[in-house]
């Protein structure tokens, strides 16, 4: 049988020679995404704002109009409509209250008694209070920052320093881009994305570190080499595993996408993002990133490190 | 690395059945192994709320309200003291959470400060049983006074509080009939109740939201009432709103006595039932409630008597006979329901503390089964694309890795069962995406096998260092994932920790699988064929 090959078995691209492209490339990437992150903003989901999120299934193709019209005259502040995945399927968004975490309950119950008959199913009910929504976002935040730290320290332990900050820095642009992405589709910003903002960290951290150990034990076999030709035939000779993994992990999500539901759809296409800009920055910001800072070449290629490998 | 001790095959092989066996029961019908020796796995995975249907409410308990009740309980001491003692005050009162007060004449802060020591030593306990210093009196030495709450005192009454709320609202919820709910205790003031199966929890939500306090009261029928309106409530006394409206459509204030004759936290029964065709509540006291309501009844014939649930009058009813049984009946307008549910809150007895929802998330039924679904088919499909694009890219090996693979879900849906971990939604998308993910391992040994085989060794050789040489890239590209997943765990709230849960089960999974089974395979596979070129 003849196997499939999507990358040949020699290439020799030269990736590090257009490293200047792909900073260009990136920087326009995170520029964007901080401009839209701070024009725009983000489409905050109840979680982070507080707020009455309330998914009905109607007895028929639901009205919008008419449900927009019943729940205005409700006095409630900014209510938005939206059909969900189906004609007679729709998602009430209400706006946080006044009146404190104990103010929110009867906009639940105004909302519910003006939709009385026409609603079959009550598919979902959440409601945020302010607290709450104050709190989810000082955690969500705090909880990026630390995974961003926590691997910074695991790839300067296990690495050199400078293999650390290449790392976090395609770490750091992953997440921009994402956060970017969001802000310029308004796609739902809500505690799954987060989510799925960790895992593109964890995901983009993972496609960089396996080119990384390859530097590095191209770095103790071959001492003479230049750098940049070095940092190339690495990326060349990983870059058949980066697209097959890219691949596979793609694979899923694209059906966890089509299939997983209205539900999961906004976590998918984060999800599928992380791993497009992952595999991405690590070929073309992580790698080449290391020609400016030299890491030290090691001593003497050590077998110590590969009889400790086998005891495991 | 191609040598596997006999010991370590049988281990190997011992994962995968145990993982087989522990994942199985969740393909059957749930009450399949309710007959089977309890030695046997029969547990399946416990499905998140958003994936059976459920409600998840997170309540604060005002706490505030106890200290602010415990502080004019200490005002009302000081006073009466102060009273009995004969010692001239002013400005009593409380002020950010301390009682203040002064007395006219400072030469007798000495002696106050003594009699406050002796009014208030020792008036609490600690959590192991000895007495605490309750309250903090500080005397400025110019006559004036500021008794505070301990530290000790405070958390002490939280404490209770909230432990407290825990048991009502439990008994509140039993009785709704509500099965398996959880209620615990969240934090410092806050507790978490998860209601699995509730579609729709506003009934709970209102018996939750009530305090129920019940008490009975005097009508004040000696002090003009319209006076009262216009703002000279006489002391003694206390406007109370109706629960309904007035003859002029607004709801109508009573005037009633502020003395408590009886509290409903004397009762021991409360029951819905008809009288006249209308739902009414009857209720019946314990012996020394009912004591207190024969000779309230007794001294009040003809007057009115004000039922008071949460600073409402239900009902305010004339007194027509003494009611020497213990037991009584509160009429009011009720619909059906809500007399049942007064009688259900009287019965789990009042909150000792307001309590407010902060959070809220339902899921019914419908959406539940829906996701339930969907997560199957993208699974199913997502696995299905992996498997074949496996196969074509490395032939045998990638048939080796798919067995790796069934294995690998096998493990994740065992260990979820066996922990008894929760599954939501997200944890779903989780096992998807390490799907994709865990055969990432695979490929990197693969690869490196590929790049070795072009280098001209052998295929033993071939393998051999193909997993060598991968293997501490595998680590070290795994526990990164892993600590982000970690740290989602520790960070996350509800589904999102389903979600970091089946990820670090499926990172920890995929690595046994990939450096143990596929490599168990191959090894098998390399003695068997004994092949001349590895077919990569």
């Amino acid at each position: 049988m003849k196997l499939l090959k999507l990358v040949p078995a020699n290439t020799a691209f030269d990736f590090v020679g257009k490293r200047l492209l792909a900073f260009v490339m990136s920087g326009f990437l995170i520029l964007a995404s901080l401009g839209l992150f701070f024009t725009q903003g983000l489409n905050l989901g109840i979680d982070f704002l507080g707020g009455i999120l309330i998914e009905i299934k109607t007895d028929g193709p639901a009205d919008l109009g008419a449900l927009r019209t019943k729940l205005g005259n409700l006095n409630l502040g900014d209510v938005t409509l939206q059909e969900f995945g189906a004609p007679n399927d729709v998602l009430i968004r209400v706006q946080k209250q006044d009146g404190g975490d104990s103010g929110q309950q009867a906009a639940i119950d105004a909302v519910k008694n003006a939709l009385g008959d026409v609603v079959v199913e009550y598919r979902r009910t959440e409601f945020v209070g302010p607290t709450v929504g104050a709190e989810l976002r000082e955690a969500a935040t705090w909880a990026v920052l630390m995974a961003i730290g926590a691997i910074l320290m695991y790839v300067w332990f296990r690495f050199e320093w400078q293999f650390g900050v290449g790392a976090v820095i395609a770490l750091v642009h992953d997440v921009i881009t994402t956060i970017g992405l969001f802000s310029l589709i308004q796609l739902e910003f809500n505690l799954a994305t987060v989510a799925a903002v960790l895992t593109i960290a964890g995901y983009s951290i993972n496609d960089t570190v396996v080119v990384y150990d390859r530097v590095r034990e191209n770095m103790r076999r071959y001492k003479k080499m230049p750098m940049a030709e070095l940092l190339n035939n690495s990326l060349n000779q990983t870059l058949s595993r980066t697209t097959m993994t890219s691949v596979t992990t793609l694979l899923a999500l694209v059906a966890l996408y089509i299939f997983g539901g209205e539900v999961i759809r906004g976590f998918s296409i984060a999800l599928i993002w992380g791993v497009i800009i992952g595999t991405y920055s690590s070929i073309w910001l992580a790698v080449p990133f290391l020609l400016y800072v030299r890491p030290r070449r090691g001593g003497e290629e050590s077998e110590g490190e590969y009889s400790k490998a086998k005891a495991l | 690395m191609i040598n596997i001790s006999t010991r370590n095959r049988i281990l190997i092989a011992l994962v995968c059945v145990l993982g087989l066996l522990y994942a199985a029961p969740n393909f059957f019908a749930k009450d399949t192994f309710s007959n089977w020796p309890s030695w046997l796995p029969g547990q399946q995975i416990n499905l998140g709320l958003d994936l059976q249907g459920g409600s998840h409410l997170l309540l604060e308990v005002d706490t505030n309200t106890v200290i602010a009740e415990r502080l004019s309980g200490v005002e009302d001491s000081v006073r009466r003291l102060l009273r009995s003692a004969k010692i001239k005050y002013k400005g009593l009162g409380v002020r950010n959470l301390a009682v203040v007060f002064s007395t006219r004449d400072p030469s007798l802060t000495e002696n106050v400060e003594t009699k406050l020591a002796e009014e208030f030593k020792a008036s609490t306990l600690d959590q192991f049983g000895s007495p605490t210093r309750e309250i903090y009196v500080e005397a400025a030495g110019d006559g004036s006074f500021s008794l505070t709450l301990t530290e000790e005192a405070v958390s002490a009454r939280i404490d209770s509080t909230v432990a407290q709320s825990i048991e009502i609202i439990r008994r509140r919820i039993d009785e709704t009939g509500t099965r398996e709910p959880t209620i615990q205790r969240q934090g410092k003031e806050r507790i978490l109740v998860q209601l699995p199966g509730v579609d729709d929890p506003e009934r709970i939500k209102k018996l939750l939201g009530k305090t129920a306090k019940l008490n009975f009261h005097m009508v004040d029928e000696v002090n003009s009432q319209s006076a009262s309106l216009r703002g000279s409530v006489p002391p003694g006394s206390m406007l109370v709103p109706s629960e309904d409206a007035g003859p002029s459509g607004q709801p109508e204030n009573v005037l009633v006595r502020k003395r408590v004759q009886v509290g409903g936290d004397r009762l021991v029964d409360a029951q819905a039932t008809f009288q006249d065709n209308q739902p009414v509540v009857s209720f019946r006291f314990d012996t020394v409630g009912g004591r207190k309501f024969a000779n309230t009844t007794k001294g009040n014939v003809g007057k009115r008597l004000a039922i008071v649930l949460d600073k409402k009058v239900i009902s305010a009813p004339r007194v027509n006979e003494p009611i020497l049984g213990g037991s009584g009946i509160i009429s009011g307008s009720f619909s059906v329901q809500e007399a049942q549910d007064l009688a259900l809150l009287l019965r789990a007895g009042a909150l000792p503390a307001p309590i407010t929802i902060l959070e809220e998330r339902t899921v019914g039924p419908g959406l539940g089964q829906d996701s339930i679904d969907a997560g199957q088919i993208a699974s199913i499909i997502g696995l299905i694309f992996v498997l074949i694009y496996m196969i074509l890219s490395y032939g045998i090996f990638g048939v080796m890795a798919n067995i790796a693979l069934f294995f690998n879900i096998a493990l994740i849906l065992a260990l979820l069962s066996a922990l008894q971990a929760t599954l939501t939604l997200p944890g779903i998308a989780g096992i998807v995406l390490t799907i994709g993910m865990a055969v990432d391992a695979n490929v990197l040994v693969f690869e490196r096998i590929r790049e070795e085989t072009a280098n001209g060794r052998t295929p033993i050789s071939s393998v051999d260092s193909g997993y060598r040489r991968a293997i501490t890239t595998i680590i070290d590209a795994n526990l990164t994932t892993l600590i982000a997943a970690v740290l989602l765990f520790a960070f996350g709230s509800g589904p999102i920790k389903g979600f970091a849960v089946t990820l670090s089960i499926g990172i920890l999974t995929s690595m046994f699988t990939a450096i143990m089974v596929t490599r168990l395979l191959i090894v098998l596979w390399l003695r068997r064929v004994r092949p001349i070129k590895l077919p990569i």
